[in-house]
């Protein structure tokens, strides 16, 4: 099913900057084994928006040193969007593929930035042989900064903006990760001001459930609309994500509501990114 | 005169218990008609659960004001039955007050503390009338939510003036029967000295004092049957009312789900298909515990005939999923927290719940008239619930999460999305376009699967 990734160079990289993005093959090639892999996911790989997500996470891995591989072309869809929509067939095929394929190198820790592929990997994944320990990059972040291996600096741009955190359902209600997220944006030594529904009451942004790939049904407003007016109401000037899905429907909600000058959605690592001039 | 009444009581009491066991034995059998799975594991957990979110009710204190409203009418529930017991022994031995001579000493305070309640019930209940027919609390008006029309809205009417009624006939039995000590009347006259007057019920007693000795007895009397025929009748009536949720509310949350709220539940059945299908060997999967949750024997290869992919009608869901429906008394936390719902879409899982009951009272009246075995033309997906209501779903869990019993309407709905596209083909055509994405480039887009890694050139950019 998958081709070697023979023809991948070993590391990419240019002369002025020197972020490396190994490859599992490669990896595996070189007899090397990583500290943990980074599951980029459909969005973070070809979502023009959510691959400056990608980047600036493989800033931060690299910047931190953390020893890290991704399966480049070896990678899938988890089949979230699949089974959500009700073709567990195809999910499932997707699923008993990928298993094989980390499997196969023996992968034990896993860090993602989507929600979705979170959830799945880490819940779904076991019942079907993959068994892996699997962390969202919020919790990775955090673990970082806890552990002092992310500083961020004082006088840093964040210092007194005011930003809100959009809860991904995927992220919170599914998993109960509330803090992580909002301690990485602690750490900007930010204005963190949460929206009235958030945390295990938190609204969807509209995206789930295989919404995100069909038009909604008829209704009165977009659920994204709903809630980035919750957001805009908070003051903040700026959204902070941790999923692909509610980066692409918050930053429609805005342009709907013609605040795309003052109102900005970043994920949260691109902040940290920022803040550390990465 | 004495006799009579016990024999008129003793016979109401034996109709009650017959009409309820006819009610449960019918609603179990109609649970019993969903698949087999195993929810009688990490009894350590459950009882937690339990006691935290049913007889806790942590849940309801989301809003502490309505949480604690919601406590008084409970409390109120299990305990004033406690008195129940006495007035139950009254009935059939023909007594009056049997335990007031041997507890004495607690006597009074027992009773205080059933009026105290009982006014806590009645004035909480008049709060919830008027939440509901006055402040038009949104989730629960039938002009935004078409399921709350007619029945359901009857039916809460009639449990909260229910309840008012019952609480007013204790209340004043107690202020008559007093009244009655005090004048010293026939057998009244027995207590005087030994049961004193109550917390509330003694400033009802003015309303008494025109009363003739006989009238007085007369009221007391008819007090005395009013408050104890209407527990009896709001005890059957429960069985066919939403208020069903103070009996199964505990069970169904015993039972509920243990598992993160995003996992969805493995197919097994399809594991084996997709193993052919790549070409691998058949085995059960490496966590062998699937099979016993799906009630299949470990060991036995796959079942003869592999039923239904997904759900069409109630006996293709889970037991839990039908407990739940008769579970739910119809709050509308859930769909007050439905993203769906809040834009206006016609998905309600409130109604999802509501339609897989009603489904099932509709199979239950077939039994009646044709036997057991009958089966109707109809089914959940369809005649209840429609394409436009599933499709319009997020998955994000928030009706999960807002229930304060633990019901899970999105189960209902994934199952019966499977349904629709594994056995009918019946998927939105732009999630056919996601399929087949996901299928020939193993993203849900129209990317080539050879640039998944085009994105790392542009990371020293």
């Amino acid at each position: 099913m998958f081709t070697n990734s023979t023809t991948l160079q070993l590391f990419k990289m240019t002369t002025e900057t020197n972020y490396k993005v190994p490859t599992m093959a490669d990896m595996t090639a070189a007899g090397e084994e990583p500290e943990i892999l980074f599951w980029v996911g459909c969005a973070g790989s070809f979502d023009d928006r959510y691959k400056r997500v990608t980047i600036a996470f493989v800033r931060i891995l690299n910047h931190v040193g953390i020893k890290f591989a991704v399966l480049g072309q070896e990678e899938a869809c988890t089949g979230d969007p699949a089974r959500r929509a009700g073709n567990e067939f195809l999910f499932q095929m997707q699923a008993v593929s990928n298993i094989q394929v980390l499997n196969g190198y023996n992968v034990k820790k896993i860090v993602t930035a989507c929600p979705h592929c979170f959830n799945t990997l880490k819940n779904e994944y076991p019942e079907l042989g993959g068994n892996y320990d699997v962390v969202h990059h919020s919790q990775f972040l955090q673990e970082l900064i806890n552990q002092g291996r992310i500083k961020v600096k004082d006088g840093q741009p964040f210092k007194g903006r005011r930003i809100t955190f959009h809860d991904s359902c995927y992220l919170g209600r599914a998993n109960k990760v509330y803090e992580a997220p909002r301690d990485v944006l602690a750490a900007l030594d930010a204005d963190l001001v949460e929206m009235k529904r958030s945390k295990a009451n938190g609204l969807c942004c509209g995206a789930g459930g295989g919404q995100y790939f069909k038009e909604p049904e008829p209704g009165k407003k977009d659920v994204n609309v709903e809630r980035v007016e919750e957001a805009l109401g908070t003051g903040a000037d700026t959204i902070a994500v941790a999923c692909p899905f509610c980066m692409t429907m918050m930053s429609d909600g805005v342009k709907n509501k013609n605040k795309e000058d003052s109102v900005r959605v970043f994920d949260i690592s691109e902040l940290i990114a920022q803040a550390e001039g990465l | 005169m004495e006799i009579v009444q016990q024999f008129f009581f003793i016979a109401a009491l034996a109709v009650t218990a017959w009409y309820i066991t006819k009610r449960v034995q019918l609603i179990s059998r109609a649970i019993k008609l969903g698949r087999p799975e195993n929810r009688f594991d990490h009894a350590n957990e459950r009882l937690k659960t339990m006691l935290l979110v049913a007889f806790g009710q942590k849940k309801m204190f989301t809003n502490w004001l309505v949480g604690l409203m919601h406590f008084v009418i409970y409390a109120g529930f299990l305990i004033i039955n406690l008195e129940i017991l006495e007035i139950i022994l009254d009935g059939v031995l023909g007594t009056h007050r049997l335990f007031a001579p041997y507890i004495t000493s607690i006597y009074p305070f027992l009773i205080n503390t059933f009026e105290i309640l009982a006014f806590g019930v009645l004035a909480v209940c008049v709060v919830f009338l008027c939440r509901r027919f006055v402040a038009k609390v949104s989730r629960f008006q039938p002009e935004r939510h078409r399921e709350m029309t007619r029945w359901p809205r009857t039916d809460a009417a009639i449990i909260l003036i229910a309840e008012i009624l019952l609480m007013i006939a204790f209340l004043t039995w107690n202020a008559s029967d007093s009244v009655l000590r005090d004048r010293g009347v026939g057998h009244y006259v027995h207590l005087q000295g030994i049961v004193p007057d109550f917390v509330i019920s003694q400033f009802l007693k003015p309303l008494f004092a025109g009363f003739s000795d006989i009238g007085l007895i007369a009221y007391e009397r008819i007090a005395w049957w009013a408050h104890i025929l209407g527990i009896m009748a709001f005890a059957v009536y429960v069985t066919y009312s939403k208020h069903l949720h103070i009996a199964l509310g505990f069970p169904n949350v015993y039972f509920s789900d243990l598992q993160p709220k995003g996992e969805m539940q493995n197919m097994p059945e399809i594991t084996k298909e997709v193993q052919l299908a790549l070409g691998l060997p058949t085995t059960t999967a490496a966590d062998g515990s699937q099979t016993n949750d799906n009630g299949l024997q470990p060991g036995v290869d796959s079942p003869a005939e592999v039923g239904r992919f997904g759900a069409k009608d109630v006996q293709d869901l889970k037991w839990i999923n039908l407990m739940n429906a008769y579970s739910c008394t119809e709050c509308g936390r859930c769909t007050a927290a439905c993203p769906a719902n809040i834009t206006g879409k016609k998905l309600s899982p409130r109604k999802i719940m509501m339609d897989t009951r009603d489904r099932l009272e509709e199979i239950q009246q077939g039994w009646k008239v044709n036997g057991f075995d009958y089966k109707d033309s109809k089914s959940l997906l369809n005649d209840y619930i429609t394409a436009e209501e599933l499709n319009a779903c997020t998955t994000c869990q928030a009706c999960i999460n807002a229930c304060p019993i633990n019901i899970n309407p999105l189960d209902i709905i994934l199952q019966l999305r499977r349904y629709r596209v594994m056995e009918e083909s019946q998927a939105p055509a732009s999630w056919n376009a996601m399929f087949s994405n996901i299928e020939n480039n193993m993203a849900p887009w129209k990317f080539s699967p050879s640039d998944r890694f085009n994105w790392a050139e542009q990371v020293n950019q």
